[in-house]
């Protein structure tokens, strides 16, 4: 089963609301709550990203019997040093953003430590392409 | 302590979920940062807030948090209050500051991150 959502950049009205359906569908259909509440803070924040740093793109999920792969491409102005934005505390959100409460430079540091695994692509001057997996519990598991 | 509990210690206004008051409350957490929130908040914890911004309501529902307080007396808009009513999240505000109300419901026995029982995986980098 899969999910796709189109997320416009600076639109903070709509905001959000990708995560939001992404995790009430996987809620209805079925799926733990913690791996819900994972997969719904992954998609905010790489929601987010494309809303604050880029123009416009798309956000989804692919449910597959084991996992959950989490994807978010964007056509914006990329990201130059992967390495230095995967750092906790980086930020380059303007004033206005952060007055939102954005810009703790947590963003990429959440999706990191809530997925199992995580992708991060990007072209200056063309866009960035999110990778994320969660493995659903084992039965014997949860 | 109970989500009524909460609202009486800081003699805060409950502006929705007056009906879940009953909800159990186990810890608690200061943020004005949304990424922050989503990283050091679970189910079952309130966050106290400086932040009026529909934003916050959104992050909410994705940690599924009890309730949200916002203090120093700051007035949450109306669309973020018919946000709240439409997802069903209690919101209050309280007239006392972040410091205070993190004081207050501390002394009463509200713990925060670092006691919290089930926190999974990245619990040792929490504040
Ligand atoms: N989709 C994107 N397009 C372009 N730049 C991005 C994108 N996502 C992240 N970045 C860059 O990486 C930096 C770090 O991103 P991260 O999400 O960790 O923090 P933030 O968005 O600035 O703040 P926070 O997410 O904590 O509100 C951003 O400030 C921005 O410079
Ligand atoms: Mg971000």
């Amino acid at each position: 089963m899969r999910l796709e959502y189109h997320v416009v950049g600076r639109d903070f009205q709509a905001a959000g609301g990708a995560a939001a359906k992404i995790k009430r569908t996987l809620r209805q259909i079925g799926i733990d709550a913690e791996t819900a509440r994972r997969v719904g803070i992954v998609a905010y924040e790489a929601e987010m990203n494309i809303v604050i740093h880029a123009y416009r793109g798309t956000v989804g999920i692919d449910i597959l019997p084991e996992r959950v792969n989490i994807y978010a491409d964007d056509e914006g102005p990329g990201i130059s040093d992967i390495a230095l934005a995967m750092q906790v505390g980086y930020s380059t959100a303007p004033e206005d953003i952060r007055e939102m409460g954005f810009g703790a430079g947590l963003g990429l540091p959440n999706m990191k430590r809530y997925s199992d695994e995580l992708e991060v692509e990007s072209q200056v001057g063309s866009g960035t392409s999110i990778r994320a997996v969660i493995n659903l519990p084992t039965k014997e598991g949860s | 302590m109970q989500l009524r509990d909460v609202a009486r210690i800081l003699e805060a206004e409950v502006l929705t979920g007056e009906d879940k008051l009953d909800l159990t409350v186990e810890a608690g957490c200061g943020c004005d940062l949304i990424s922050d929130m989503l990283a050091f908040t679970k189910e079952r914890m309130i966050v106290l807030t400086g932040l009026v911004s529909p934003q916050i309501i959104r992050a909410a529902e994705m940690v599924d948090l009890v309730a949200i307080v916002f203090v120093r007396g700051k007035r949450p808009t109306p669309d973020i209050i018919e946000l709240s009513n439409e997802l069903g999240l209690p919101i209050m505000c309280t007239h006392y500051p972040l410091y205070e109300s993190a004081g207050l419901l501390f002394t009463a026995g509200l713990p925060g991150w670092r006691h919290w029982p089930r926190a999974v995986g990245g619990a040792k980098d929490a504040p």
